[in-house]
């Protein structure tokens, strides 16, 4: 067994007086594509925030790589986590390429410039994700799939060992979101790491996660595969639908179908 | 916009123009001056020799005496509001924030007003300059506190807070003139901002503030761009955003209510010169940020020049900025309501 990448002990987190995760005990490992699902307030994005570090608990530990999260440096954790947030935050008219070349600002000290192997990730980066074209493009001026691509690039151009997809994908057309999904698998599959990704849609967590955490209320109700998990049973339960759950051979992958009637 | 390769070019072009303006503008007014005999007077002054005895014997005192502390002061006033613009446009992700449309001026106003009628010498010639800190500082918690929900502050909320804070610190202000009797005149003139009598201290401590703000401001600049992105992507590419906004919105803070302790209220300088920058170098603060302090300087000594050796009689600096940089305003800010940048 190797040592886990998070391990979070009965943590407990509240915004004001509103307390939105109880008891909660999760352990994540290394190499993994973890899905977070849930009904809306369950908790998920607050969970990430606590992967993150950007907020903190207020009873129960965080360890991040055996060390406590609380007692890492900022910087250095922003070399090892990395965030792809729905939204854009685009206010000024940086370009494609200023802007993924920010996700490298974690790696170069404060007064240098970035060296050619900065630039070099940059520009290979942003190939994969398929807006070398844009790259003197402002982001401002993009379509909402172009720039997400730019954000998802930016995220990547970090290096990290973990990176953290909260509903990524939820503003966008089919076709752009399985083409994250998909370029963030194979980075996984080639390059190894571990993927965090709160997502919506139940098939896209069940297509591309090798694990699911089922959220309900601020606890786990289940962690597992997809096809243990997205059970309709575990469903029914957690949001209260009728579905059927089975293996998809033209998807390549288990599926969820809902009852609509 | 600039290609990178040019913007060494655009900096040395701001400072010569900046150099020029100060000569051109010193050589104006009641008394003209030659700018040759200007030119040989300040490098006589600065390498400590004689000053040529060509030159009229009254031209050094009308220039080191009279004229270079005035011109000086507004120069670094104008940069120094240009950096207090760049800063709050940059933290609070709006390009309509600057010390005048947030209410900070009018704060800075409102105490250094208080301490004007109130007499206040406590701490020496620091009082206005405190009261106006106090005043600076208070008014930018109030109206950040009206306009944010979640840490977040939208244009037009930011903008609404300014003003209703504004109104009130204006009635404030309102009331310390009604109390204020026969010293009312000095209050009313200060207000409308006036680089008249500037002495060589106003220019000493207008340079330390600004130098400190721009120095400190370059330091974060880089940060400044990651901010831009909102607190969550920036802290998760390892700025410290909460400390880095509180440390920037005070020192902003600061140098405009030196700047106002000094001249009075001048306001729209801190909003165009950084917007008409950023079209010229880019959105990146570590090139705008020299960019807008240069243009700044060069900007408000244009207009306290035209104001003083020009124009027939006198205008009050802070209401000749008022009327060029109001409609301004209010372009930037019809083109926002359309979507436009």
């Amino acid at each position: 067994m190797t040592m886990p990448l998070f391990s979070l002990t009965d943590i407990s987190c509240a915004y004001g007086s509103t307390e939105v995760l109880h008891d909660l005990n999760l352990t994540l490992k290394i190499n993994t594509f973890y899905g977070l699902v849930g009904p809306n307030g369950s908790g998920k994005t607050t969970l990430l925030d606590l992967l993150m570090g950007s907020h903190k608990p207020s009873k129960g530990t965080v360890c991040f790589q055996s060390t406590e999260l609380r007692k890492w440096d900022q910087r250095q954790l922003a070399k090892e986590i990395a965030l792809v947030p729905q939204e854009f935050g685009f206010n000024f008219d940086f370009t494609v390429k200023e802007m993924v070349l920010m996700g490298r600002h974690p790696h170069i000290p404060r007064f240098a410039n970035p060296t050619a192997e900065d630039l070099a990730i940059v520009d290979n980066i942003m190939a994969e994700l398929g807006i070398g074209d844009l790259q003197n493009r402002f982001v401002t001026q993009l379509s909402g799939g172009e720039k997400q691509r730019v954000i998802v690039a930016r995220a990547l151009a970090q290096q990290t060992e973990v990176l953290v997809l909260d509903e990524a994908t939820s503003n966008l057309d089919i076709h752009h979101s399985i083409h994250i999904f998909q370029v963030v698998k194979n980075r996984v599959a080639t390059k190894g790491g571990t993927v965090i990704a709160a997502i919506h849609d139940l098939n896209f967590a069940a297509a591309f996660c090798d694990e699911i955490i089922l959220l309900e209320q601020g606890k786990v109700a289940a962690t597992g595969p997809p096809e243990t998990v997205l059970t309709p049973e575990g469903l029914k339960a957690v949001f209260g639908i009728s579905c059927q759950s089975y293996f998809n051979e033209f998807s390549n992958a288990y599926q969820v179908a809902y009852q609509y009637a | 916009m600039l290609k990178p390769t040019c913007y060494p070019i655009l900096i040395v072009g701001l400072v010569i123009g900046i150099i020029a303006t100060i000569v051109v503008s010193t050589g104006m007014g009641y008394i003209h001056i030659p700018v040759g005999d200007v030119a040989g007077v300040i490098l006589a002054k600065i390498t400590g020799s004689s000053v040529d005895s060509s030159i009229n014997q009254l031209y050094p005192v009308v220039i080191t005496d009279v004229r270079l502390p005035r011109i000086l002061t507004a120069a670094i006033v104008g940069s120094g509001l240009a950096i207090a613009g760049v800063i709050f446009q940059a933290i609070l992700l709006n390009p309509l924030a600057d010390p005048y449309t947030l209410g900070v001026s009018s704060g800075a106003a409102f105490g250094a007003a208080l301490a004007l009628v109130m007499n206040i010498s406590m701490l020496g010639n620091f009082s206005v300059g405190l009261f106006a800190f106090a005043g600076a500082v208070m008014t930018l918690f109030a109206v950040l506190y009206l306009s944010s929900v979640d840490g977040r502050y939208s244009s037009n909320t930011l903008i609404l807070s300014g003003v209703i804070v504004a109104a009130i610190l204006s009635a404030g202000i309102g009331f310390i003139k009604h109390l204020a009797d026969e010293q009312v005149s000095v209050i009313i003139f200060w207000l409308m901002g006036s680089f008249a009598s500037k002495t060589w201290s106003d220019v000493g401590i207008t340079l330390l503030f600004s130098v400190f703000t721009f120095a400190l401001a370059m330091f974060y600049s880089r940060d400044l761009n990651i901010m831009s992105l909102g607190v969550r992507t920036s802290d998760s590419l390892g700025v410290d955003t909460v400390r880095t906004r509180k440390i920037m919105l005070t020192v902003a803070s600061l140098i405009t209510a030196i700047c106002v302790s000094v001249s009075g209220v001048i306001g729209f300088i801190g909003l165009i010169i950084p917007h008409l920058m950023r079209f010229i170098t880019g959105p990146d603060n570590r090139k705008l940020l020299p960019a807008s302090c240069l243009a700044g300087g060069i900007l408000l000594l244009w207009a306290d020049t035209i104001s003083r050796a020009i124009l027939p009689s006198e205008v009050p600096i802070g209401v000749l900025t008022a009327l060029v940089g109001g409609p301004f305003f209010c372009y930037i800010f019809r083109q926002k309501q359309l979507g436009g940048k």
